[in-house]
């Protein structure tokens, strides 16, 4: 048996055929000296926000105008998703997990086809980074002070790694002042980083 | 030479079919925008220009419709990779073949790299040679 053999085995990592044939483009452009890989990145992230439909910030401002949606989400985060319209391409599970006074949550993995990015997007080169990763499970709050974000001592953080099949989405606390708001301008004060958990949405005062 | 932005943008603008929206180009996945971003490295690096490029992908996406693909903006950054296979192949940068070895050992390194790991090429990727 070598590890060829292990079709159902979800230990290892998984490359879709279009990836592979990426891959191999751009590793063998890299050794001709065509293509710089981190000039390459660079170029990619300012399309951090054109991938994908990003019905992540949706999901959110749904569940904190929704109770009954928000109970759905929390249940079935794949199904509730679904319902906003979005349906997974490899059929993988999207757990919400949510954020309260007590406790914080943050979401990693190094691989960009662990990322949730049909709800997020594009994953950031810092998520893909191996110092991302091993810091966030060794430190977390460090990790939020590098992203500018403190948090009581009281509240617990807890890191979810993704999995083959589960992709974290996390639902962060709705800001205070925004009572009455509408879905769509709640919807503006979710930014990406608060539903990886490296960040908070936006204050009211933060949007026109 | 950096490439940037910017030239991005004049690719939006010489290739006209490329799926956009206000601010600039749209992508479905990951994968489309390493795609996009390749041939903008490659055009910067002289090895096409943009009415080059243009023929080429039309003539791929009319190899595609004529095999029946609905052509409905799904399978638009199929075409472009395949574009891209096509003329490096062409313009002698590398030949099928190594292309094809390359995919392999990738999908060798992604077989042995366990969950959330950064999967990595390693010369024993190549050795392996099994179908």
């Amino acid at each position: 048996m070598t590890s060829h053999d292990h079709p159902h085995d979800h230990d290892h990592s998984e490359l879709s055929e279009t990836d592979l044939r990426v891959r191999a483009l751009e590793s063998i452009l890299t050794e001709k000296g065509y293509l710089d890989p981190a000039a390459l990145d660079l170029l990619i992230e300012t399309y951090e926000t054109k991938v994908g439909p990003r019905n992540g910030a949706r999901v959110v401002a749904r569940a904190w105008t929704d109770p009954a949606y928000h109970a759905r989400l929390l249940k079935d985060g794949t199904s509730a998703i679904a319902e906003l319209g979005y349906a997974g391409r490899q059929g993988e599970h999207i757990q919400v997990v949510e954020n309260t006074p007590s406790q914080h949550n943050m979401v990693v993995c190094t691989l960009c086809s662990c990322y949730p990015w049909p709800v997020l997007g594009l994953p950031p080169v810092w998520y893909k980074s191996a110092p991302y990763r091993s810091k966030v499970v060794k430190d977390p709050r460090g990790v939020l002070g590098d992203f500018g974000c403190e948090l009581p001592e009281t509240t617990n953080i807890r890191v979810w790694d993704s999995t083959a099949e589960i992709r974290y989405l996390v639902l962060p606390m709705r800001p205070a002042g925004t009572e009455g708001w509408s879905e769509e301008r709640l919807a503006e004060l979710v930014t990406r980083d608060s539903m990886i958990g490296t960040g908070f949405p936006k204050q009211p005062r933060e949007i026109p | 030479m950096p490439t940037n932005a910017e030239t991005a943008q004049k690719a939006v603008q010489a290739v006209r079919s490329i799926p956009k929206d206000a601010d600039g180009p749209v992508f479905n996945a990951p994968w489309e925008a390493h795609a996009f971003a390749l041939a903008v490295t490659l055009h910067e690096r002289g090895l096409f220009t943009w009415p080059e490029w243009t023929v080429a992908l039309g003539e791929e996406i009319a190899r595609a419709q004529a095999a029946g693909d609905p052509d409905t903006g799904e399978t638009y950054y199929l075409h472009w990779l395949a574009t891209l296979e096509k003329l490096v192949a062409a313009k002698g940068v590398t030949s099928t073949e190594t292309l094809h070895r390359y995919r392999d050992a990738w999908d060798h390194a992604a077989d042995r790299t366990p969950h959330g790991k950064p999967i990595e090429l390693r010369p024993e990727d190549f050795a392996s040679g099994i179908a």
